[in-house]
C-alpha cells in the first residue's frame, strides 16, 4: 500500500507543478505590462519601473518561476491592489462562507440523495426511480445560476422564507442566508449522487455475497446498510471527488447569484478589476484543492477497499 | 471495453444501410431528443426571419411588459422583445458552442490516439499534460484566460478547447489501448500498412464513437458554461444577446417581471434535455460507452 | 416426520412474451434427520433451484409457483419475514458454488464469521472471536489466527469454501444445503471439502442436501440419491443401489459417462449422452427423457413423470423398467468412490 500511495503522491506533485506553471504563465501572458496596468495609464515611468522591480518582473524567467514557487510555498501570494492587502489575507477572509456553503450543499445532497438511491436500487423502475430519473434529466440541463434564481424567486421573494442576498455569520445567519445557495448546489450534486450510487447498488445487490448474507438470515437493513453500502460508497465518493472542479464552478455562479462574499465572488471581482495577483492565487488554490481532494480520495479508497492496496488499482 | 470489438463489424454493416433506414432503427429517446434539438436549431438558424423584432430593438413605451401575443416572452427593461432576443441568442450560442466542442474533439482524439498507440514518452507527456488540464477546474481556467485576453467571446473560444481536448484525449487513449491489441489492428502491421494509415483509417473511426457520445455531454456543458460566464459579465458583452446575459438582465426585476429571467432559462433547459436524450439513447443502444 | 419434505414443487420464470418457463416441474423430495441426500443432474435440470427454494432464495424473475416445503412440519412458503429470517439464521445453512464471490470483498473473513456469530447467536465480541477461531480450526484452516485477518482475495478457493462452511454452520443448523460446493475447486481440494462435510455431519448430526452434476462427488458422501432431469426427479434410492442397479435409463446413461479411475490406461467405453436436455420452455407431454432414451417405446410419449417404487427404498419414474431384466452388471460404473 505504501508503494501505491507514494506513486500517487509523486503523480500529484507533478500535476501540482504543472498547475503552478500554468498560473505562473498567466501573469506573463497578459498583453501589456502588469505593473503599468496596476498603476494605470497616468503612472510615471519611474513608478512603473519601481513596481516592476518589486514584483520581480525584471529578473530572468527561470528565476522568477523559482521565486514564484518559493513564495507560494511560504504563503506569500503578493499584494491585491483592489483591497490593498496581502492576497493571502484577502482570500483568507472569504474562505469561510465558501467552505460552509460547500459543506452545507454536500450535506443536503447526501441526506436526500442516499435514501433516494437506496430506494431506487431496491425497487428499480418503481415510482421513486422514475421520478428521480426525470428530475435528473432536467437538472442536468439546468444552468445552476438559473436554478438559483428560480429558488430565490420561489422561496425568497415570493414566499419570503429566506433573504436572497448577502451573508451573515452565526448559526442563525448560516441557515437563513446559506440555505438557498446550498440548496442550489445540493440539487446539482444530488442528481449525480443518486445516479452513481443507485447503479452501483443495483449491481452490488446482485452479487453472490449479498445473497449469501441474506441466506444467513440477516435483515434487509443489515444487508443493504452494511454489506452493500460499503462496496457502493467507495465508487460514489470517488466520482464525487473527481467532480470537485465542477463543484467549484457552481460555487462561483451561486455566490454571484446570492451575493455571498466567498472566494468565488472574489474571483469574479478580481477578473473584473484585473487584479492579477488575486486571480493567480485563486486559480492556483482552486487547482491545488482539486488535486489534494483527489489524493485524499485515493487514500480513503485504499483504506476502505483492501483490493486496492495489493494491486494498486481498484476493481 | 467490449464495445471496441463489437464496433468493428457493426460499423461496417451499418454503413451499408441507407441513412433513412438507420434513422428508424434509433431508439425513441434519440428521436425525441433529436426532434427537440432539430426544432431549436432550425429556429435558431431562421432567427432573422422568425423573430418578430430585432434583438436590440428598443421600445421605451413597452418596458417590462408581461408575455402577450405581441411579445411572446414579454419585454425587458429597455423594451426589447425577450422572445426575439432568445432566438438570436440561441443562434449565437449554437454556432459558438458547436464550434468550440467540435474543435476540441479532433484535437483530443488525435492526441489521445497517438498517445495510446505509441505509448512510452509520447504517452507520458500527453497524459501528464492532460492530467493537469483536467485537474484544473474548467471554469476557473476559462475565467483566467478571459482575465488575460479581456472579456468577450475570444476568451471562451480559446479557453474551452485548451481544457476540453484533454478529456477527449483520455477517452481516445483508453480505447486505443484496447484497440491496439485487436486482431484487425495487428493485421495492419502484418499487411505492412504505414502507422499513419493504421491509426487514421482503421483505429480512429472506432475511437470516434465513445467520443461522440461524450460530446453530447460536453456540448451541454459548454452551453451552460457560456451562459454562466455571460451571466457573470465575463463572456459575451452587451448588447449581444446570449441566454445567460438575458437572464442576468432580468435579475433586478425578478419578482415583478419574472419572465425575463425565467423563460430564456427554460429554453436552455429544453435544449439540454434534448441533447441529453440523444446522448442517453446512443449510449444505451450500445453504440457508445458511459465514460467518466 | 422427515426433517425436510418437499412436495409438488414447481418453480417458474416469467417470460417477457408468452407463458412462463418452468424450470422445476413438480418435485417430491425428503431429507431425513442426519441423512445426506445427493441431488444429481445435468446443468439445467433444476437441481440448484430446488435447493435454493428451500431457503426461499429464488432470484427474480423466478418464483415458486406451487408446492409445499415443510421443515420440521413448518411450511416455509407461509413464513412471515421475521420467521423466514430466523429460519435461515438457525435452522438451515447454505454453501454455494462460488466461494470467492460469496464473501464480501471489503471485510476480513474473520469479521464476517464474527458478524454471523454476534447477530445469529447473540455472542459478545470476545466470545465470538474465540468461537470464530475454533470454527476455523474445526473446518481445517491452517494457521487460523492469521487467516482470521485475511481478506477473501488473499485466500485460495478451497480456503474460501472452508470459511463459507464455517459461516454456514456457525449456528449449528439442522440442515445444510450445499449447491455444487466443489465445482469450482480442483480435485484434491474437492475431496478434502467433501470429507469435511462428512465429518461435520457425523459430529453434529447435521443433515445435508448435496447438489452436484458430478456423480463421483455424490457417491463420496451421500446416503441416498435423487436423480433429476428436465425439472423432474427420475429416480431416488440409496446410493449403493442407484450405483449398482439403476432403474432409470437416464441414471444409467449418467453413470456410464463417468470415467473410471482404476481402469485409467485401459481403453474404456465412455458414452456421452446423445442429444441435449430439454429447453425450459419446452413442454413435453410424456417422459422428459424420451427423445434421448435408447429404450424408448411409443407409449413413453404419454407417460406421466411420477415416481413408482421398485423395491425397498428405491423408486423410479420409468415404468418400462428396461434395465431390470438385464444382467446385474449393466450400468455398473465399477470402482467405489
Amino acid at each position: 500500500m505504501l508503494g501505491y500511495l507514494l506513486r500517487r503522491l509523486a503523480l500529484s506533485i507533478v500535476v501540482l507543478f504543472g498547475i503552478a506553471a500554468l498560473t505562473f504563465l498567466m501573469v506573463h501572458l497578459i498583453p501589456g505590462d502588469p505593473a503599468r496596468i496596476e498603476l494605470g495609464a497616468s503612472a510615471t515611468p519611474k513608478a512603473v519601473a519601481e513596481l516592476r522591480s518589486d514584483m520581480g518582473l525584471d529578473q530572468p524567467f527561470g528565476e522568477q518561476f523559482a521565486n514564484y514557487l518559493g513564495d507560494t510555498a511560504t504563503g506569500d501570494f503578493g499584494q491585491s491592489f483592489i483591497f490593498n492587502d496581502p492576497v493571502a489575507v484577502v482570500i483568507g477572509e472569504r474562505l469561510a462562507p465558501t467552505a460552509l456553503l460547500i459543506a452545507y450543499g454536500l450535506a443536503i445532497a447526501l441526506l436526500i440523495g442516499v435514501p433516494m438511491a437506496v430506494i431506487g436500487a431496491l425497487r428499480p423502475n418503481g415510482v421513486v426511480d422514475h421520478v428521480v430519473r426525470l428530475i435528473s434529466t432536467f437538472t442536468f440541463a439546468m444552468p445552476s445560476f438559473w436554478l438559483g434564481l428560480m429558488l430565490a424567486l420561489a422561496f425568497g421573494l415570493s414566499l419570503k422564507f429566506f433573504p436572497v442576498s448577502g451573508y451573515s455569520g452565526g448559526i442563525d445567519g448560516f441557515f437563513r442566508t446559506l440555505t438557498l445557495p446550498a440548496l442550489t448546489l445540493g440539487l446539482a450534486l444530488l442528481v449525480i449522487i443518486v445516479r452513481t450510487l443507485r447503479s452501483s447498488l443495483v449491481s452490488v445487490l446482485n452479487s453472490d455475497y449479498i445473497e449469501a448474507a441474506r441466506a444467513r438470515g440477516f435483515s434487509e437493513w443489515r444487508v443493504v446498510g452494511k454489506h452493500a453500502m460499503r462496496n457502493s460508497l467507495i465508487g460514489t465518493v470517488t466520482i464525487l471527488a473527481s467532480l470537485f472542479g465542477y463543484v467549484i464552478g457552481i460555487i462561483v455562479l451561486v455566490e454571484a447569484v446570492f451575493q455571498i462574499p466567498g472566494a468565488g465572488s472574489l474571483l469574479v471581482q478580481a477578473v473584473q478589476k484585473r487584479d492579477y495577483q488575486l486571480i493567480q492565487a485563486l486559480a492556483l488554490m482552486a487547482g491545488a484543492a482539486v488535486v489534494i481532494i483527489g489524493l485524499l480520495t485515493d487514500l480513503f479508497h485504499a483504506l476502505i477497499d483492501p483490493r486496492v492496496r495489493l494491486e494498486g488499482r481498484s476493481e | 471495453m467490449s464495445s471496441a470489438v463489437a464496433d468493428v463489424p457493426r460499423g461496417r454493416r451499418s454503413r451499408a444501410l441507407p441513412s433513412w433506414r438507420r434513422v428508424r432503427r434509433l431508439p425513441l429517446s434519440v428521436r425525441i431528443g433529436g426532434a427537440i434539438v432539430g426544432v431549436m436549431a432550425l429556429a435558431a438558424l431562421f432567427a432573422p426571419i422568425l423573430a418578430p423584432y430585432g434583438p436590440n430593438q428598443l421600445d421605451f413605451g413597452a418596458v417590462l411588459s408581461s408575455p402577450s401575443p405581441q411579445h411572446l416572452m414579454g419585454t425587458d427593461d429597455t423594451g426589447r422583445d425577450v422572445f426575439s432576443r432568445t432566438l438570436y441568442a440561441l443562434r449565437y450560442d449554437l454556432v459558438v458552442v458547436l464550434f468550440v466542442t467540435y474543435v476540441s474533439l479532433p484535437i483530443g482524439v488525435l492526441t489521445g490516439a497517438l498517445a495510446g498507440y505509441f505509448g512510452g514518452v509520447v504517452d507520458a507527456v500527453v497524459s501528464r499534460l492532460g492530467d493537469v488540464m483536467i485537474a484544473f477546474p474548467f471554469i476557473i481556467l476559462v475565467i483566467a484566460i478571459i482575465a488575460i485576453v479581456g472579456p468577450g467571446i475570444t476568451g471562451f473560444l480559446i479557453g474551452v478547447p485548451l481544457a476540453s481536448w484533454a478529456i477527449y484525449a483520455r477517452i481516445a487513449r483508453t480505447e486505443m489501448l484496447v484497440l491496439r491489441e485487436q486482431p484487425f489492428m495487428l493485421a495492419t502491421t502484418a499487411l505492412g500498412y504505414t502507422k499513419r494509415r493504421a491509426i487514421l483509417r482503421h483505429a480512429i473511426p472506432n475511437l470516434l464513437r465513445p467520443c461522440f457520445v461524450f460530446s453530447t455531454v460536453d456540448l451541454v456543458g459548454n452551453t451552460l458554461l457560456l451562459a454562466g460566464l455571460s451571466y457573470l459579465g465575463l463572456g459575451v458583452q452587451p448588447p449581444t444577446p446570449e441566454l445567460g446575459a438575458i437572464i442576468a438582465s432580468g435579475q433586478a426585476y425578478l419578482l415583478t417581471a419574472w419572465w425575463v429571467s425565467t423563460l430564456p432559462g427554460l429554453v436552455q433547459v429544453l435544449f439540454g434535455v434534448g441533447v441529453g436524450l440523444i446522448g442517453e439513447g446512443l449510449s444505451d443502444g450500445g453504440l457508445g460507452r458511459e465514460t467518466l | 416426520m422427515s426433517l425436510l419434505e418437499i412436495e409438488g414443487l414447481r418453480v417458474e420464470f416469467e417470460a417477457a412474451d408468452g407463458p412462463p418457463m418452468v424450470a422445476v416441474k413438480g418435485v417430491d423430495l425428503t431429507v431425513e434427520k442426519g441423512e445426506v441426500l445427493g441431488l444429481v443432474g445435468e446443468s439445467g435440470s433444476g437441481k440448484s433451484l430446488t435447493c435454493r427454494s428451500v431457503m426461499g432464495l429464488i432470484p427474480s424473475p423466478g418464483r415458486i409457483a406451487a408446492g409445499s416445503i415443510r421443515f420440521d412440519g413448518a411450511e416455509v412458503r407461509e413464513m412471515k419475514r421475521a420467521q423466514l429470517r430466523d429460519f435461515r439464521a438457525h435452522s438451515v445453512g447454505m454453501v454455494s458454488q462460488n466461494p470467492f464471490t460469496s464473501l464480501n470483498p471489503v471485510f476480513r473473513v474473520g469479521d464476517q464469521v464474527v458478524e454471523t456469530l454476534r447477530v445469529n447467536r447473540g455472542m459478545s465480541k470476545s466470545a465470538a472471536r474465540a468461537e470464530a477461531l475454533s470454527l476455523f480450526e474445526r473446518v481445517g484452516i491452517a494457521d487460523p489466527e492469521r487467516r482470521l485477518l485475511s481478506y477473501p482475495h488473499e485466500l485460495s478457493g478451497g480456503m474460501c469454501q472452508r470459511v463459507m462452511i464455517a459461516i454456514a454452520t456457525a449456528s449449528h443448523p439442522r440442515l445444510l444445503l450445499a449447491d455444487e460446493p466443489t465445482t469450482a475447486l480442483d480435485v484434491t481440494t474437492q475431496a478434502q471439502i467433501l470429507e469435511l462435510l462428512a465429518e461435520m455431519r457425523r459430529e453434529q448430526g447435521m443433515s445435508l442436501l448435496l447438489v452436484s452434476h458430478d456423480f463421483g462427488v455424490i457417491a463420496q458422501i451421500c446416503d441416498r440419491v435423487a436423480v433429476m432431469y428436465g425439472g423432474h426427479i427420475v429416480e431416488t434410492g440409496p446410493v449403493e443401489t442407484i450405483y449398482h442397479d439403476p432403474e432409470h435409463p437416464y441414471t444409467q446413461a449418467l453413470l456410464s459417462s463417468i470415467p473410471e479411475l482404476e481402469s485409467a490406461g485401459a481403453r474404456q467405453r465412455r458414452e456421452p449422452i446423445g442429444g441435449h436436455p430439454p429447453e425450459l420452455s419446452e413442454v413435453l407431454p410424456g417422459c422428459v427423457f424420451e427423445p434421448r432414451c435408447r429404450y424408448a417405446r411409443p407409449e413413453c410419449k404419454s407417460l406421466p413423470m411420477t415416481l413408482v417404487p421398485v423395491g425397498g427404498d428405491h423408486a423410479s419414474a420409468c415404468p418400462v423398467r428396461p434395465l431390470a431384466a438385464a444382467a446385474p452388471e449393466s450400468g455398473k460404473a465399477g470402482a467405489e468412490a
